[in-house]
């Protein structure tokens, strides 16, 4: 029978996690730092402060969908943030990421969300962001 | 002792090619099926665009990495054999998105992702690896997290496919910086 070992966590990693304790959201059977949640789910496209595949999440919070200047958006995003009036809130932020195709028909991101609870771990720490 | 195992491996496995040939193929077989519906394809072609924008990242990324004179020769050699599966990928997404009638993004400047991914920070192997397995395991989840929205089922099974390559690089970068491994099940997209 094999056996597996998982290496113990080291104490710059114990102390980081004393100190951000607060910042911590239960996930399922884990604690998982909101940000080190959101690196994990939305890091492979975004960042908070530099645009990449998707563009940068900060300033978040109240923003107009497809209104980052420097970014390429597809037409339906930018439509929806100049014809429809959509912004980014706790509200939109759920529906965009259950089904962004539902809320958006024709953006570009496809990339949806299932776990509500990670949903909820995300978007508030989305809406955190200056 | 799999981390310990891990990490030897990774500092001493050098590059041999695995997927692209076979994956090439594989996406261009699905493509002609996807070309008669084409609302359905034209959704499909901007999410696998979408993936073509990782795949260009982390091809630089992984330049960024190899050129920073950081990286010792038996994680160097691991950091090209990664880089050249985000080739293959890369190959095969083109292919497939140009059979399928779409336009394929472009690839933006090396300069350009160095900014966007913060490479002057970048000042030890360490920091490359980090760095790399960040983005290994966003590009994963990222995979993964849009299987449900393709029409067309077998480029679904696809981006599963492209999501084990990234898991599994995520896992060799984990054991290289001797970092545990995930402590519950199903850790990988959600």
């Amino acid at each position: 029978m094999p056996t597996f070992q998982v290496a113990p966590m080291s104490t710059k990693a114990r102390q980081y996690a004393a100190l951000t304790f607060a910042a911590f959201s239960l996930v399922g059977h884990a604690v998982v730092a909101a940000n080190e949640l959101y690196e994990a789910r939305c890091g492979g496209c975004h960042s908070v402060a530099q645009d990449r595949v998707g563009p940068r999440h900060s300033g978040l919070a109240n923003r107009l969908a497809g209104s980052v200047k420097e970014f390429g958006y597809s037409q339906a995003l930018l439509n929806a943030g100049t014809k429809d009036g959509l912004r980014w809130s706790a509200v939109t932020l759920e529906r965009w990421l259950t089904n962004p195709e539902a809320l958006v028909p024709g953006q570009a991101m496809g990339y949806s969300l299932a776990n509500p609870q990670e949903r909820k771990v995300i978007i508030d720490y989305l809406l955190s962001l200056p | 002792m799999l981390i310990q195992a891990t990490r030897r491996h990774f500092m001493g496995h050098s590059a041999t090619g695995v997927l692209s040939i076979a994956a090439v193929g594989l996406l261009s077989g699905v493509a002609t099926g996807a070309q008669a519906q084409s609302m359905d394809a034209s959704k499909d072609v901007a999410i696998l665009n979408v993936a073509l924008g990782l795949e260009h990242e982390a091809i630089n990324a992984y330049q960024l990495g190899a050129g920073s004179n950081l990286l010792q020769k038996g994680a160097l050699d691991v950091a090209l054999l990664f880089q050249s599966h985000h080739k293959a990928h890369r190959d095969a997404l083109i292919a497939t998105i140009e059979k399928m009638g779409g336009k394929p993004v472009m690839e933006k400047s090396l300069a350009d992702y160095a900014k966007a991914l913060g490479a002057d920070g970048l000042k030890s192997q360490t920091d490359v690896l980090m760095l790399a397995a960040k983005l290994e395991l966003g590009a994963a989840n990222a995979y993964l997290g849009v299987i449900p929205a393709f029409k067309d089922a077998k480029l679904a099974q696809i981006a599963g496919r492209l999501a084990s390559d990234e898991t599994m690089h995520w896992t060799a970068l984990r054991g290289a910086l001797a970092q545990a491994l995930p402590v519950g099940a199903l850790s990988f997209g959600a």
